[in-house]
C-alpha cells in the first residue's frame, strides 16, 4: 500500500504524543510498518506538540508541506499554525476550543476569534470536519478525554488505514484501566461526529 | 506504553519503540551490566527507562554527577571485564572528552560503548556539534543508526566490536532516530554478568608518559584492522535503484534519500553507512568505480564528504563529489525530505515542481515554552527583580546556567544575560565580577550545581569574586524530566541515598553568607536577596522548593487540589500579575477583565502575594 501520513498538533498536555502512539501500536496490530517523529525536551511545556505518523512503507517520520493525508488538530489556532502540511487530498480535523498562551495576556501576540479561523480553515480546507471536543470530552465525563473525541472522529474518516476495532483495543492497552470507560465514550461521540 | 515492556517483551515481539527505547532493549540483548549516564536530552529517555527497570534486570544503573563521572563509571566497568555503556547529549560529551580520550588509549577489557544523541537544528542544546568528528578525534570506531530496529540491533554489533577490538566504540543518534519511534523486533535478552574482577595491569591501564607512547601505536594498529573489517561490515550497504548517480548517506539522513528516491523512483545507488569510522575505503573505492556523481548526504558537518574527498584525491579519481562544501547540500541544521529531494532532482537536472503552500493569514499567537504554573523559579525571579528594584540597582548581570530556569530571558523576568555551559553561570559570574563594577547574580540549579559547579564555586571562593549565586534547588533535574539529583534523598533506582547538603557544601567552602530561602515566600526571599546585595563578598542564596511537577502529582495523589479566582470587586486591572509575575493561568478577557483558568492553576498560592489589592483568592 502507499504511505499513509497524519500529522498532529495540539498543546503541551493535550495528548497528542499519546494519541499517536495509541495509532501507531494500533497499525502494528494490523501488520503495518509505522514510524512516528515526536516532540521532547524544553520545547514540551504550554508549547506546541507535533508529531508526524507515516504508515506503510516508509523510513523517514517527516511529513513535508502538503503531504498530509490527515490533520488532526487538538487547538483551532494550532490547526491554523499546520496548514501548510495540507494540501486538496488532505482531511482535516480540527478541535474548536481554544487554548489562549499566556503571551497574548502579556499583549506580545494575539488570538484571532475563533470563528475567524473556522472561517480561514472552511474556505482553504476541501475536507475539513469542526467538532467541539472539549464539550464532547466533557459529555463523555471527563475533558482529559478530548484526545480520544479526536481519536473517534479520525478513525471515522474514508481511508484511514486502520480499524475501529484494532484502535479500540490499542486504547485498552495504552490509557488506565479506570479511565477505559469515559475514553471509550468520548471515542464513540467523535467518531459519529465524522460518521453521521 | 508500559516501559516494562522493554524488559519482560518476549523473544520475536514486535513493538513501538523510540529511538532511545530500542538503546535499552539493544543493551539488554547485548547482556550490559553496567549503565551510566547524566540526563540530557534528547538521550534523557534511555536514563528514564533503565532507572524503572534496572533492579529487575540485575543491570547496575546509576545517574552520575556528570557525563565525565558516567563514562568514568562505565570504563572502570568495561576493564573489570562487565559489559558498560554510558550515555548523554552531545554536548556532555565535552564534558566527558578528557577520560573519553583516554579510554581509546587504554581500551577495554568487555565491550564499552558510549552513545552520544547530537541534536541538528538545536531543539533542545546550546549548539548542534557533530560528534562524529569526536570518534576521529579519540581515533575510536563510529556506529550511526538510522531507525529504532538499527539502534536495537547495531547496539549488539557495537558490543561485539568493542570487545573483539579492546575498543571503545561511539554510537551516534541524532534527534531523529533518537526520538523517532518505529517498530522494532526484539531478540534474545542476555542475562548480565553480575560482578567482575579487575587484575592489575599498570602497564595497560596507566597512561603515563612511557605507556601512552605504546598505547598509541596500539591504538593506530586496532584501528587499521577495523579499517579493513568495515568494509565487509553487515552495518554498510548498498541499496541499488539504479546507476545514473550514487549517494552515500548515513544515520537520520539516510531516512530521507530512501523515501524520495522511492517515491520519485530516482535511478539512485545509496549506499549507506552505519559502520563509517574508520571510514570503509575500499568500499567506497568501489562504489565510487560505479557512479561518476555521487551525494554525500549527512548531518551536520562535512565528514564523510571530506573522507570521500580525500579517497578522491589519493587515487586520483575524476568522480563528482556534491555534498554541504560543494553548496549542493545546506551547511546547517537538520535535513527534511525536501530538502534531500531539492538537492538530487538538481545533481539529477529533473526540474522541480514549485509547490503550492497553504499560509495561514489570520494572526497565530505564540507559544513559546513557559515556566510551568507553580514554577518556583517564577517566585525566585519575582523576588529577585523586586529586590534589586528597590534597592535602585542598575544593569545588574544575570549569568545562567542549563536548566528551566534558563527560560528567565523571556519577559518579563529578563533574567539570564549570559549562557555557555553546564556550571559556567558561576565561573562567568566570577569573570564579570573582576572585569566591571556591575552587580553579579548568577543563576545555577540544584543537579547542574553537582554536575559542575562545584569546581566554580571553590573557584569563586578562593579568588574572592563577588558576586551572589543563587542556587535553585528545586529537588530534582527538572527540564529533562525529574530524574533525581544529587541534593534529593533518592538515588537513580528509587532507592534511599545520601542526601548532599548545598548549604553545608557552600559553608566548608569558606562562603560566610549562605542562605535557604522558600522562594514561596516572596517577602521573606525579597529580604534575603536584598541583605545579599548589599553584602560586600561572595553571597550563596539557595532557593529551596520542590519542582512544580512534584508538588503536582503529589497533590493529585491525594486528591487535593485548590485553585485560585480573581474577585472581580477587588480587581483594579492595574495588570500586576499579567505583566510582571506572568503566571501562564492567568489571562485577559475580551472586556479586559483579568481571570485564571482553573484548569491551568497549579494552586501555589503566591500570585496572593504579588496582588496589590488582595483580589486573588481561594476558588470555592
Amino acid at each position: 500500500m502507499s504511505v499513509y501520513k497524519i500529522h498532529l498538533t495540539g498543546v503541551g498536555g493535550q495528548g497528542t504524543i499519546k494519541t499517536s502512539t495509541i495509532i501507531g501500536e494500533a497499525a502494528i496490530k494490523r501488520g503495518l510498518n509505522v514510524v512516528m517523529s515526536e516532540v521532547h525536551g524544553m520545547a514540551q511545556r504550554g508549547g506546541v506538540v507535533t508529531t508526524d505518523l507515516k504508515i506503510g512503507d516508509a523510513h523517514s517520520p517527516l511529513i513535508e508541506n502538503g503531504d498530509a493525508d490527515l490533520v488532526i488538530g487538538f487547538e483551532p489556532a494550532e490547526t491554523l499554525r499546520s496548514l501548510p502540511k495540507v494540501s486538496e487530498k488532505t482531511f482535516v480535523i480540527t478541535n474548536s476550543a481554544r487554548i489562549v498562551p499566556f503571551t497574548v495576556g502579556l499583549g506580545l501576540s494575539e488570538y484571532p476569534p475563533v470563528e475567524q479561523i473556522i472561517s480561514e480553515l472552511e474556505a482553504k480546507v476541501k475536507h475539513l470536519f469542526v467538532i467541539n471536543a472539549e464539550e464532547l470530552a466533557n459529555k463523555a465525563g471527563n475533558i482529559m478525554s478530548l484526545n480520544m473525541v479526536l481519536l473517534g472522529a479520525a478513525t471515522a474518516i474514508p481511508r484511514f488505514p486502520i480499524g475501529k476495532d484494532e484502535i479500540i483495543q490499542s486504547i485498552k492497552e495504552n490509557l488506565p484501566p479506570k479511565t477505559i470507560e469515559v475514553n471509550l465514550k468520548a471515542f464513540e461521540l467523535g467518531f459519529k461526529e465524522v460518521s453521521g | 506504553m508500559d516501559v516494562f515492556k522493554i524488559l519482560e517483551a518476549k523473544e520475536n515481539s514486535k513493538l513501538f519503540l523510540l529511538g532511545n527505547e530500542a538503546a535499552v532493549r539493544g543493551a539488554l540483548e547485548s547482556g550490559v551490566s553496567v549503565v551510566s549516564t547524566y540526563p540530557g536530552t534528547p538521550s534523557s529517555e534511555i536514563g528514564n527507562v533503565f532507572s524503572k527497570i534496572a533492579k529487575a534486570a540485575h543491570v547496575y544503573f546509576e545517574f552520575s554527577a556528570n557525563e565525565k563521572v558516567a563514562v568514568e563509571v562505565s570504563a572502570a566497568a568495561a576493564a573489570s571485564g562487565l559489559r558498560s555503556f554510558a550515555f548523554m547529549k552531545h554536548v556532555g560529551l565535552n564534558v566527558a572528552a578528557d577520560s573519553f580520550m583516554s579510554i581509546a588509549y587504554l581500551g577495554v577489557n568487555a565491550g564499552m560503548v558510549i552513545l552520544t544523541a547530537d541534536d541538528p537544528s538545536m531543539y533542545s542544546s546550546q549548539n548542534e556539534q557533530d560528534n562524529r568528528i569526536y570518534a576521529r578525534l579519540a581515533n575510536v570506531p563510529l556506529i550511526e543508526p538510522s531507525s529504532p530496529q538499527e539502534v536495537k540491533e547495531f547496539m549488539k554489533y557495537a558490543f561485539d566490536i568493542s570487545e573483539q577490538f579492546h575498543l571503545p566504540v561511539l554510537f551516534r543518534t541524532t534527534t531523529r532516530v533518537s526520538h523517532m519511534r518505529g517498530v522494532v523486533e526484539t531478540g534474545e535478552l542476555v542475562p548480565p554478568k553480575e560482578r567482575g574482577f579487575f587484575k592489575k595491569e599498570p602497564n595497560k591501564y596507566v597512561p603515563v608518559p612511557q605507556n601512552s607512547r605504546r598505547m598509541h601505536k596500539e591504538l593506530i594498529e586496532k584501528m587499521n584492522k577495523l579499517a579493513l573489517l568495515v568494509n565487509e561490515s553487515p552495518l554498510n550497504k548498498v541499496f541499488d535503484f539504479g546507476d545514473e548517480i550514487g549517494v552515500i548517506a548515513s544515520g537520520g539522513a539516510f531516512n530521507y534519500v530512501m523515501d524520495v528516491v522511492k517515491e520519485y523512483n530516482l535511478p539512485v545507488k545509496i549506499l549507506k553507512l552505519g559502520f563509517s569510522h574508520p571510514f570503509p575505503e575500499k568500499l567506497v573505492l568501489d562504489f565510487l568505480s560505479k557512479v561518476q556523481k555521487v551525494v554525500i548526504v549527512e548531518e551536520v558537518e562535512p565528514v564523510m564528504e571530506k573522507e570521500v574527498l580525500a579517497i578522491v584525491g589519493k587515487y586520483g579519481l575524476n568522480n563528482k563529489i556534491y555534498g554541504k562544501l560543494s553548496g549542493t547540500m545546506p551547511r546547517i541544521y537538520e535535513y527534511t525530505p525536501d530538502i534531500v529531494k531539492n538537492s538530487l532532482f538538481k545533481v539529477l537536472d529533473k526540474e522541480i515542481e514549485a509547490k503550492e503552500v497553504l499560509k495561514p493569514e489570520s494572526a497565530i499567537p505564540s507559544r513559546p515554552p513557559v515556566l510551568c504554573p507553580g514554577c518556583p523559579h517564577r517566585a525566585t525571579y519575582y523576588a529577585v527583580k523586586d529586590a534589586i528594584k528597590e534597592l535602585g540597582l542598575k544593569d545588574v548581570i544575570f549569568p545562567s546556567d542549563i536548566g528551566c530556569y534558563t527560560l528567565g530571558i523571556q519577559k518579563p523576568y529578563e533574567t539570564a544575560d549570559f549562557l555557555l555551559s553546564m556550571g559556567a553561570s558561576i565561573g562567568t559570574a566570577c569573570g564579570f565580577a573582576h572585569a566591571t563594577n556591575q552587580k553579579v547574580v548568577a543563576f545555577i540549579g540544584d543537579s547542574t550545581f553537582f554536575h559542575a559547579g562545584l569546581s566554580a564555586l571553590a573557584n569563586a571562593v578562593h579568588n574572592k569574586a563577588k558576586a551572589v549565586i543563587v542556587i535553585m534547588d528545586n529537588r530534582t533535574t527538572a527540564m529533562t524530566g525529574r530524574q533525581p539529583s544529587l541534593s534529593e534523598p533518592v538515588n537513580g533506582i528509587g532507592e534511599e541515598a545520601p542526601e548532599l547538603s548545598i548549604s553545608d557544601i557552600a559553608k566548608a567552602f569558606g562562603v560566610k553568607f549562605v542562605e535557604t530561602v522558600d522562594p514561596y515566600n516572596l517577602h521573606k526571599t525579597k529580604e534575603v536577596f536584598k541583605r545579599a546585595l548589599r553584602y560586600d563578598g561572595l553571597a550563596v542564596v539557595i532557593t529551596k522548593h520542590p519542582c512544580a511537577l512534584i508538588t503536582d502529582a503529589e497533590k493529585r495523589k491525594r486528591n487535593f487540589w485548590i485553585t485560585f479566582r480573581i474577585n472581580q470587586d477587588k480587581c483594579t486591572r492595574c495588570m500586576v500579575c499579567i505583566t510582571d509575575f506572568a503566571c501562564p493561568s492567568f489571562f485577559v478577557a475580551e472586556d479586559g477583565s483579568v481571570h485564571i483558568d482553573p484548569l491551568i492553576c497549579d494552586g501555589c498560592g503566591v500570585c496572593t502575594q504579588v496582588c496589590p489589592y488582595n483580589a486573588i483568592e481561594v476558588r470555592k
